[in-house]
């Protein structure tokens, strides 16, 4: 680990310390990479109810008669099928159809919306977005300082929603966003998550984080809640398909790259990046983010190369065990773009050659999952 | 150098493990790439993985000789590392070529201050 020197805190230091966490550097933020033990933390959110500090991710109020608008053009995805009390994934693309972030838009009146962006990208979005509303009758503000977020994930996370009395926020449907007091402050709860499993989003004021977060603990305790790491973070998001920032898609590839071709929308109008995004439609992909699956022992990380038909096809970006499926699972650019699920592969890892195959995204799906 | 392994002598063998204290710091122990029987080895020489979730760890061999069995249970249960680092959990058995070679080693209360030393000195 690095010096710490002049690491961020979240307004949860305290908590993390007292639960005796195992703090790292993420991006400049001093946060708990596990509390006890990654297994316990993951199996925890793939089976009853897990809670994440994920403060140190940015937001963004976007207001204004013309706000809309301003969405429209900086994002990929159509921010008009949203209604107040909706939220969508989607990418802020460059003109290049790279991708600047992947966030999430809430609309939350019909000239207000407030987009959850990445930590480290919390900067860059602000400035990249502050420049696009020139021209446009919108005001944008930066409220990261202002907001801690809680993520609890879990099949029981509507459970202990109702034990905090937020039986409205448990009513919500997926990608249901509901602005509401939490301990009289201004807050919202989303429903969503980046885990796989059902879940909510507490986007509440640092004043009053402490509090919700200790509530959470002490009624969660009883339906087997337990404050998970990023690690288990990282596990659980790749089991289900979502992307890192930075590591599995940024500037330099575009969304359909990423083979998250579904959140871009050709047909809604212009927007940034849309001509880039069309021809590479019309062109066809060289490269593409596909997932692999180990078929024999053995850990894949990030670095390791993968071979199809005995020669190197690209290397994994992210890379685990996976915990769900008790083998190593990870994503890739692979410049064999017309591989399907099956097809046999092999990763080498420090000089063994391990047998693997291309695995279809995400690897796992919660049960009675609709898609 | 200084590291976390064990290693006990019992005959003409010695049967090395990872402490206590290293399988802590590990935590959750998914994957062990156990060495070959017969392959000689050089003491400080890395000739194990030990891998989390997270990150793998090499593990050094304590003595010089030939690796004469390996813990075959690990291959499906390597948490066991993980609950009986001293016992079940062992890795893996040494001939020792060279007697003379156990001195170097730390005992007990050595390792002790060892990890209390690098502890204080930032851990891993």
């Amino acid at each position: 680990m690095t010096a710490a020197t002049e690491l961020r805190r979240t307004a949860l230091y305290d908590n993390h310390r007292a639960l005796g966490a195992r703090l790292v550097d993420f991006h400049g933020w001093e946060l708990p990479i596990q509390y006890e033990s990654i297994l316990k933390e993951h199996a925890a959110v793939r089976s009853l109810c897990g809670l994440f500090d994920v403060s140190h991710m940015g937001q963004i109020w976007i207001k204004g008669p013309q706000a809309l608008d301003f969405l429209q053009r900086t994002n990929a995805n159509d921010i008009a099928r949203i209604g107040p009390g909706k939220a969508i994934y989607s990418h802020l693309p460059n003109e290049q159809g790279g991708v600047i972030d992947d966030v999430i838009v809430s609309c939350l009146g019909p000239q207000r919306y407030f987009m959850v962006v990445n930590a480290a990208t919390t900067d860059k979005d602000f400035s990249w977005l502050s420049k696009q509303a020139r021209g446009f009758d919108v005001e944008l503000s930066n409220a990261s300082d202002h907001f801690g977020m809680i993520a609890v994930q879990g099949p029981r996370a509507a459970e202990l929603a109702c034990a905090l009395d937020f039986e409205a926020a448990a009513a919500l449907p997926r990608f249901g966003a509901l602005e509401t007091p939490v301990f009289d402050q201004p807050s919202l709860i989303t429903r969503t998550g980046y885990t796989g499993e059902d879940g909510f989003e507490f986007i509440v004021p640092n004043e009053i984080i402490s509090r919700l977060w200790d509530n959470l603990l002490i009624k969660g305790r009883s339906i087997g809640a337990v404050p998970c790491g990023l690690g288990a973070r990282d596990t659980l998001r790749l089991e289900a398909g979502y992307l890192l920032y930075g590591q599995d898609v940024d500037d330099e590839h575009t969304t359909f790259e990423a083979n998250y071709g579904w959140v871009v929308k050709l047909g809604k109008g212009d927007f940034i990046g849309k001509r880039a995004l069309e021809a590479q439609e019309k062109r066809g992909l060289s490269r593409k983010l596909t997932g692999v699956r180990l078929r024999e022992r053995g850990v894949p990380r990030a670095g390791v190369t993968v071979l199809v038909d005995g020669r190197p096809a690209g290397t994994l970006c992210s890379a685990t065990f996976s915990p769900t499926l008790q083998t190593g699972i990870g994503v890739g650019y692979l410049d064999r773009v017309e591989l399907k699920p099956g097809t046999p592969a092999a990763v080498d890892l420090h000089g063994r050659v391990v047998a693997a195959e291309i695995a279809e995204v995400p690897f796992y799906r919660k049960p009675n999952a609709k898609t | 150098m200084k590291s976390h392994e064990w290693a006990v002598v019992d005959g003409g063998a010695a049967t090395i493990g990872i402490s206590d204290h290293a399988q802590k710091e590990i935590t959750d122990v998914v994957f062990v790439d156990l060495p070959k029987v017969g392959r000689k080895v050089k003491q400080g020489e890395a000739c194990c993985v030990v891998e989390s979730v997270k990150a793998a760890f090499d593990i050094y061999a304590p003595l010089s000789g030939e690796i004469t069995a390996v813990n075959e249970a690990l291959i499906k249960d390597p948490a066991v590392v993980n609950r009986a680092p001293h016992e079940e959990g062992w890795l893996f058995k040494i001939a020792p070529a060279d007697a003379k070679e156990l001195s170097a080693l730390m005992d007990y209360k050595q390792y002790q201050d060892f990890i209390k030393s690098a502890a204080a000195h930032g851990g891993h």
